[in-house]
């Protein structure tokens, strides 16, 4: 197997503050070329976290943050200063929840792209104007020509989203965060936007980090998926595989909760309790206090990730797992 | 016996009788549009048609589903059932009786008999109030006595799960988004209502949250008989919860009806392309065509004849000259749908196709 | 029936410590601002001199002695010299004290009451009511404070109460337009809305549910507000508006010894001194509040 194009190990990330949150205990996951890996989780759970460390985005002063990010050939905790600047929007870009927030009210959502463009390439402003207006086309914004000269008010929701697409794909970025990017758009608006991001990453090959809490989402545009709770990665596996045969019982209690094909005349089932808080994680699994399985070890062990039967590809975190875990 | 006490609405005409109706509901607004100077006006007046034209009725002890996206009016429908806003035309009838019009209940009566709970539940509750002074705010206001309504609302608190020792005493920003919201609804509680609106109020929990709270407003429901307004843009949750479901567009109802027909036999091209929009949960069939083009259009001067038509795969000439009305599809006359193409005399099947660039083909 | 009981009591849901109301939080992050705290220090010792003023104070602060005026600082028997009609400044300053800090905080207090209550009135009522309150008090607040409290004291004529009540006037529209603004502001949020549901009627609502937030950051600016009326009162009366002379306030004391700042310049200076101390105290206490009141959640 060819070398991931993304690799984290064992990734700690603190907040320091009135109180202390370990944001992120242990994370280590791949990410093949090419691949789209869907990050499931709640509020809390450290998905949104994650992306935005990839990036580097955190306040340093309050942050500290340990282990390794390799994407491709780049170290990525090692950058600083220009390095760190070519590489955001050059080899790994992001895609965030609200466009109305992530553009620049003053200026045209044209002068915006051309901007990144010219930050990371050496071409004229010609070159990246044309380039600018080949994106808006490529996002299947109607009329791009006048688009590109547009103020981000002056399009609807959809629009910039698509627009914020353009802007994050500008530089040909080898990995695209995508942190809930449909999460606050209407129904018929947010599949338009799945569609389009699944036919942009098979044309142009990119590997995908898609951050939400909705599981249909996900399972529209991910190869693979993981589900994190409490900091951690509790299971990872294909889509299939997670949501038709969960390991995890926080996998298996959140696929119960979006509600399909439960009979009306009966209770949800629901998972009791409320998310964990990261200033104060229980010594074992954290999900453990919630669990109808939990054991005496599952309170004082952190499990670790092991391979289920059937596909060594499939691991979950769970000392009680729902499948059976291979060569157990 | 306080105020509280006299202006409980015991339940007139029976279970015949709508518990709400609402006719002919109208708001626009207007669009300020300004030229150089403030008091010159570029163009003609436009208005925001936000509730155009929307009628329906809600049985006793049913849950009645909203959906439609943005721009659609189920909020500010809402509100103008709970009477924030007032209408620019349309009547609200109250278990037979008439609201705040000659001969009616009045206002405050029928704002106990009606209560809401809203989607930010941080927002919707006092940073400076306690959860017990928060839910009792509202019996007081009607009368009740401090040490009485204080007893109540500890009450409220244990019945949605919040142990009042503990939770009685607290600010809104020590609590989670999920124990908010229980407090909202034990705040709703406190008057007996006998109708609840739900604006989107489980939308912005964690997924595992939202269960917990749905259950406990099941269990509300059968134990108080209380009737739900249920607005959602979930459609997993609307058809889980809901027994009939409404579906908006523009600031007009499409279609509305059981909830199984909704979703079984959807019979407006709108519901239609909204249910098909749910994203997929099966990997091995994801949905390859999205049902519409565009974003949801904004209620500014909506567009003469059918309003959905610039974006529908079947309109025809037919659909721009004249608006289709809401007729009923079924013998039992519950299920109904505003479209030219289940009435026969409007002449659908003989006109034209129409062009429509925006439909997606 | 299973889930509810679950939903809150588990221990890890809740902050361990006790519930805090908001008041009792922001006194404690003050207690641990240093700054706010020496600044508060100071204020109080300011304050409690001018109230202790007869006990302290080691001279009279009327008598002079034509042969002793203007002995510099450190001079025998006068810790910081003399003024021009020979009277002991320390003294003088204590006892200006009184006059100063009166001048400067009453208004700002009365100014806080008015226009708390016209403010509000005018943020939750909206509309026309708004716009005739609003309107009128634009007209006041066009004119620069110096100039229209000059104005005021000059139509009113001189003495401490007319000025007093000139002062009031011009801070009256500042305050008023604060808290109108919050006001509008809270009025528009959620739990207004799920409030007036309830049917409670508009007293109840802005007495149990606005006041309660507006106070806050109406108190914050009013505050703000402390020093620039010291100097306002001050500046009256170095022009003769306000408190009238052998009275010992700091402004007038600044006039009177204007003459002789070529020949003493440091005590000339020193009523001078006083008002840049309370001023800036005042200024940093309130700024401390400020950030103490932001607290984010």
């Amino acid at each position: 197997m060819s070398k991931p194009l993304l690799s984290v190990r064992d990734l700690n990330v603190r907040f320091h503050g009135e109180r202390n949150a370990s944001a992120l205990n242990g994370v280590s996951f791949d990410l093949a070329e090419g691949e789209v890996l869907g990050l499931l989780g709640e509020s809390g759970s450290g998905k949104s976290v994650t992306l935005r460390t990839l990036l580097k985005l955190h306040p340093p002063a309050r942050t500290s943050m340990s282990g390794h990010i390799r994407v491709g050939d780049t170290d990525v905790m090692a950058l600083q200063g220009r390095a760190l600047e070519q590489y955001r929007g050059g080899m790994a870009s992001m895609v965030f929840q609200d466009p109305g927030l992530a553009f620049d009210p003053l200026y045209t959502v044209g002068e915006q792209i051309v901007e990144t463009i010219l930050a990371h390439e050496r071409i004229g402003a010609d070159a990246a104007r044309a380039r600018a207006l080949e994106l808006m086309e490529r996002v299947q914004i109607p009329q791009a020509r006048r688009r590109l000269d547009a103020y981000p008010f002056e399009m609807s929701g959809g629009m910039r989203q698509r627009a914020m697409i353009a802007l994050a794909l500008a530089c040909r970025p080898k990995l695209l965060l995508a942190d809930e990017p449909t999460t606050a758009l209407d129904a018929t608006v947010q599949i338009q936007v799945l569609l389009l991001l699944r036919e942009l990453q098979r044309e142009l090959g990119m590997s995908v980090i898609f951050v939400t809490h909705d599981i249909g989402a996900a399972v529209e545009v991910s190869d693979r998926l993981a589900v994190m709770y409490g900091g951690r990665i509790v299971e990872e596996g294909s889509v299939a595989d997670v949501v038709q045969r969960p390991a995890h019982p926080y996998t298996a209690g959140l696929l119960a909760s979006t509600v399909v094909d439960v009979p009306r005349d009966q209770a949800l089932p629901a998972i009791p309790g409320a998310p964990p808080d990261l200033a104060a994680l229980p010594p074992g699994c954290a999900f453990a206090p919630r669990c109808a399985h939990a054991s005496a070890q599952c309170r004082e062990q952190v499990p670790a990730l092991q391979a289920m039967e059937g596909d060594e590809r499939h691991r979950a975190a769970c000392w009680h797992a729902l499948l059976q875990p291979a060569h157990a | 016996m306080s105020a509280l006490e006299q202006s409980a609405v015991a339940d007139r005409g029976g279970p015949a009788q709508p518990l709400l109706s609402v006719k002919g509901l109208q708001k626009h607004f207007p669009v300020r549009e300004s030229g150089a100077l403030p008091w010159v006006k570029k163009g003609p007046a436009r208005k925001v048609h936000a509730v155009d034209g929307v009628d329906f009725a809600v049985a006793k002890g049913e849950t009645l589903g909203i959906v439609g996206e943005s721009g659609c009016g189920k909020s500010t429908t809402a509100r103008l059932i709970a009477r924030l806003i007032d209408a620019d035309q349309g009547s609200l009838v109250f278990d037979g009786e008439g609201v705040a019009e000659f001969g009616g209940m009045a206002l405050k009566d029928y704002r106990r008999n009606l209560q809401m709970v809203f989607q930010d539940s941080f927002a919707s509750l006092n940073p400076r109030l306690t959860m017990e002074e928060a839910i009792a705010f509202g019996p007081r206001a009607h009368g009740l006595p401090a040490r009485e309504a204080s007893a109540r609302a500890r009450a409220l608190l244990a019945r949605v799960g919040l142990a009042p020792e503990q939770f009685g005493g607290r600010y809104a920003h020590e609590l989670s988004g999920g124990q908010r919201q229980r407090v909202n609804i034990a705040r709703a509680l406190a008057f007996e209502p006998r109708l609840l609106i739900l604006d989107e109020a489980v939308a912005a929990l964690d997924k595992s949250v939202q269960a917990q709270v749905l259950n406990l407003l099941r269990e509300l429901k059968e134990e108080r008989g209380l009737t739900y307004l249920f607005i959602s843009h979930d459609l997993h949750v609307v058809r889980y919860f809901s027994d009939r479901v409404m579906v908006m567009y523009l600031g007009q109802v499409v279609e509305i009806g059981p909830v199984e027909a909704i979703y079984g036999a959807a019979r407006h091209p709108y519901t239609s392309a909204l249910l098909s929009a749910v994203p997929s949960m099966d990997p091995a069939n994801r949905t390859q065509r999205s049902p519409l083009a565009g974003d949801p259009p904004n209620p500014i001067d909506p567009p003469a004849g059918c309003r959905f038509r610039d974006r529908c795969v079947h309109a025809r000439a037919v659909c721009a000259e004249q608006a289709p009305r809401m007729l009923p599809l079924d013998a039992d006359g519950r299920h109904f749908a505003r479209c030219h193409m289940n009435d026969l005399a409007s002449g659908y099947a003989s006109s034209a196709p129409a062009a429509n660039p925006e439909a997606v083909q | 029936m299973s889930l509810a009981l679950d939903a809150g009591s588990t221990p890890a849901t809740l902050p361990a410590q006790r519930s805090r109301g908001y008041w009792s939080r922001v006194l404690r992050r003050l207690s641990r601002d240093p700054v706010t705290l020496a600044c508060a220090a100071i204020l109080l010792l300011i304050l409690l001199a001018a109230v202790f003023a007869p006990l302290i104070a080691p001279a009279d602060p009327f008598k002079g002695s034509m042969i002793k005026r203007l002995q510099p600082i450190g001079a025998e028997g006068f810790l910081l010299g003399t003024d021009e009609l020979g009277r002991d400044m320390l003294t003088r300053l204590i006892y200006g004290g009184r006059q100063s800090l009166l001048m400067g905080v009453l208004p700002v207090v009365l100014a806080f009451g008015i226009g708390t209550s016209i403010g509000v009135i005018a943020g939750y009522v909206g509309g026309r009511v708004n716009m005739v309150i609003m309107r009128t008090l634009d007209v006041f607040y066009a004119f620069p404070s110096v100039l229209l409290a000059v104005a005021i004291s000059g139509a009113l004529g001189a003495g401490l109460n007319n000025c007093l009540l000139a002062l009031t006037l011009v801070f009256v529209p500042q305050v008023t337009r604060v808290a109108e603004s919050v006001t509008t502001q809270v009025r528009q949020l959620d739990y207004i809305e799920a409030a007036r549901m309830s049917g409670a009627g508009p007293w109840m609502i802005v007495r149990e549910q606005v006041l309660g937030n507006v106070l806050g950051p109406v108190f914050v600016y009013s505050t703000g507000l402390i020093s620039v009326c010291m100097i306002l009162a001050s500046g009256l009366s170095f022009l003769g508006l306000g408190v009238k002379p052998p009275e010992p306030e700091w402004g007038l004391m600044l006039n009177t010894l204007r003459p002789a700042i070529f020949q003493n310049p440091l005590v000339a200076a020193l009523p001078g001194a006083m008002i840049f101390i309370t001023s800036i105290c005042f200024n940093l206490l309130a700024d401390g509040i400020r950030s103490a009141m932001d607290i984010r959640s």
